[in-house]
């Protein structure tokens, strides 16, 4: 074993002549709980498609769990959990007879047991014969997650869990995506919300296809190199369009009465914010947060990126 | 939003027309299938039938013989092909290989000349009473005056005295009841409707829901999607022949003549060639309406090219052969074969490797298309 859970190198995919995954280099440590994280088409769902065999890559090699992701697809799929998503159960099936199809189809030996468990700690003992369609987007998440681990995968792969669930029903959500790490479950989780960024142990950023940073979230933070003034005391609506015309402002950004404004050069910055000629603010440097950095990313993409469509 | 107001009404047809012009499958269905359909109703469906396959059984060749079956043939609905002995004729009326067995009494020529009116017999396939209807009634027009020219000028032979007689007999169905013809044919038009459908949209129906995804990540091959996704729609099928069947039966009084074991073993056959079909149309469509739209290529023909409304044998070689290919057209035959003409397998066995080799070709091609991956 390699002590990666995932371990995959090169890989490309093309779908015609978009090219959505390009070189793209990957490892995460098994037993970690990795955010996956990047822009509407930057190659999330491509990526763990082609992690979970649903996808073949135009290049590249790897392993997933050890096994190889080229020859191993139907291993890979035995031991692998993944999350669509777009809910992919049966809505005209009950909460218990999806998970009693998905448990036979693994072959689960203990079933029973596995979905009586599974049912528990998803904590949808009440839901028991309400037809999926029935559930709230929060439910039918719960559900999935479910499906996903009852054949208890030592690989979870969620896409985008929790879109369009209500912030209480988010956390709780991630409180059971840490309890299955604390069983010893690898979870690779793409999100686009950055309280759930923050509540991995890792972060991997992707940008047209590329992998452009990785790490927790601290040092993500500080690799980025960017800069934040934040500023109260003013007319936010009106100063913000002014300070994007400067040149070293990247973004200025009201969040209710204080205005936002970032750049990776603090001289150039400050420079820009006196040429601005504002007046009546109240100017201090605030430490950067995650999404400032995701922000940024967006707007600088590496050299030879390109953003694509989809997923 | 009070009255009617043009600038919402073009707004509404602005998005219709862009909507339709992207949804090719319904351009494609609005104006290929008018255009097949003409040229089917057009060139390949025939309601009056001529040159059907007609068995002569004649012992002797005399000049009267000769004047009689010339005299057929001339009509046009005739194709006399000769045969041996009744039995291979009986024979190949049951095969539908002739629609007519033409027996011309032994000794006729002398029966004639002395008198005895001897009587021919004319033995008409009244399992389609279409297809027959008009030849029949050209044998009975034929007439005595078909010996006129040679019979020797006796008195004997001026009217009302008859040189010899006709008698026409449908077999099968000698009523030449409609019902007896079309509602056997029902139990195939009927589980292609049903079963091709449902399998069609089987597939498609997975992807549309985006369950399809889930079912790839899932440890299942693709045998045991096919096969488990394909079984239900198989007892469903059966159980609504069984139903058509009794109806048939109890109010039409259509006969059960053969072996029903043997009727429901080979329509089982039928089913798996309409659900390989189903499936191979569920690979390549990729929203229920898509799949729909392609069954509707499979409905056309076999409705109009497989003798289910109109006489095969109607039909020019070229609709007959695209017939031929379409596994209901076997399967039509062989309802309406064990039904009403009692068929046993020697005679039913062409049409069932006929499906055999339709669904296996189609099954190959059904897995081969089922794709594990979403590339």
């Amino acid at each position: 074993m390699t002590g990666y859970a995932i371990d995959v190198e090169g890989l490309c995919k093309s779908f015609g002549s978009r090219r959505v995954i390009e070189n793209l280099s990957l490892r995460v440590v098994e037993g970690e709980v990795c955010g996956f994280l990047g822009g509407n088409g930057s190659g999330k769902t491509t990526t763990m498609r082609l992690l979970c065999g649903l996808l073949v890559p135009d290049a590249g090699r790897g392993t997933c769990l050890g096994i190889d992701i080229l020859t191993g697809a139907d291993e890979i799929r035995r031991q692998v959990g993944y999350m669509t998503q777009r809910f992919s159960l049966y809505g005209d099936l009950t909460v218990g007879e999806n998970l009693a199809f998905v448990a036979r189809l693994h072959g689960v030996a203990d079933r029973k047991q596995a979905i009586g468990e599974a049912v528990e700690r998803a904590g949808l003992g009440g839901y028991w014969s309400q037809l999926a369609d029935q559930l709230s987007g929060g439910w039918k998440q719960r559900l999935a997650l479910a499906a996903a681990v009852l054949h208890r995968p030592r690989l979870l792969l969620l896409d985008e869990p929790t879109a369009g669930v209500d912030a209480k029903a988010r956390r709780e959500f991630w409180d059971l995506i840490h309890e299955f790490a604390a069983g010893g479950m690898t979870v690779l989780v793409s999100t686009h919300y950055m309280d759930e960024a923050e509540r991995c142990a890792r972060v991997i950023y992707l940008a047209g296809g590329h992998l452009v940073v990785q790490g927790s979230a601290e040092e993500v933070v500080a690799e980025a190199h960017i800069v934040v003034i934040e500023a109260v005391g003013g007319a936010v609506e009106a100063a913000a369009p002014k300070l994007r015309r400067q040149r070293g402002v990247e973004t200025a950004t009201v969040f209710g009465r204080a205005l936002r404004v970032t750049g990776t050069d603090a001289a150039a910055l400050q420079g820009a914010i006196a040429a601005a000629g504002l007046e009546g603010f109240e100017w201090r440097e605030v430490p950067p947060r995650l999404d400032d950095v995701f922000i940024h990313m967006l707007n600088n993409p590496p050299e030879g990126t390109s953003y694509g469509e989809g997923g | 939003m009070n009255g009617f107001s043009f600038r919402r009404f073009l707004a509404m047809l602005g998005k219709e027309a862009t909507q339709l012009r992207r949804d090719r499958g319904t351009v494609a269905l609005t104006l290929v299938l008018p255009m097949i359909q003409l040229f089917l109703f057009g060139y390949a469906i025939n309601t009056n039938p001529r040159h059907l396959p007609t068995a002569l059984v004649s012992a002797s060749h005399s000049r009267y013989e000769r004047d009689i079956v010339t005299a057929l043939e001339n009509t046009k609905y005739f194709d006399i092909r000769v045969y041996p002995t009744e039995k291979a004729a009986e024979e190949a009326l049951r095969r539908w290989d002739v629609m007519f067995i033409i027996d011309i009494p032994p000794n006729f020529q002398r029966d004639v000349l002395h008198g005895d009116s001897p009587s021919i017999l004319v033995d008409a396939d009244g399992s389609d009473p279409t297809a027959i209807g008009n030849a029949t009634a050209a044998v009975n027009a034929l007439g005595a005056n078909v010996l006129s020219r040679d019979l020797p000028p006796d008195p004997r032979f001026r009217q009302p005295l008859v040189a010899y007689q006709t008698i026409l007999h449908a077999r099968y169905n000698p009523e030449q009841i409609t019902a007896l013809n079309i509602v056997p044919a029902l139990i195939a038009v009927v589980l292609t409707f049903s079963t091709l459908v449902s399998t069609a949209m089987a597939i498609t129906r997975e992807r549309e829901m985006g369950t399809m995804e889930n079912l790839l990540v899932l440890p299942i091959q693709p045998a045991e999607v096919l096969l488990g996704k394909i079984l239900p729609y198989v007892g469903l099928g059966y159980l609504q022949i069984s139903l058509v069947l009794a109806i048939a039966v109890v109010v039409f009084g259509v006969p059960v003549a053969g072996s029903l074991p043997l009727l429901l073993g080979a329509i089982g056959l039928f089913i798996a060639c309409n659900l390989a079909l189903g499936f191979v149309i569920s690979s390549v469509a990729r929203t229920q309406r898509q799949a729909m739209q392609m069954a509707q290529f499979v409905f056309l023909p076999s409705m109009l090219l497989s003798g289910f409304l109109f006489p095969f044998r109607g039909m020019p070689v070229w609709a007959q052969a695209i017939g031929d290919v379409l596994p209901i057209t076997h399967a039509l035959r062989i309802a309406r074969g064990v039904l009403l003409k009692g068929n046993g397998w020697p005679e039913i066995a062409p049409d069932v490797w006929l499906m055999a080799g339709f669904a296996l070709a189609i099954g190959v091609v059904a897995v081969l298309t089922y794709r594990r991956t979403l590339d």
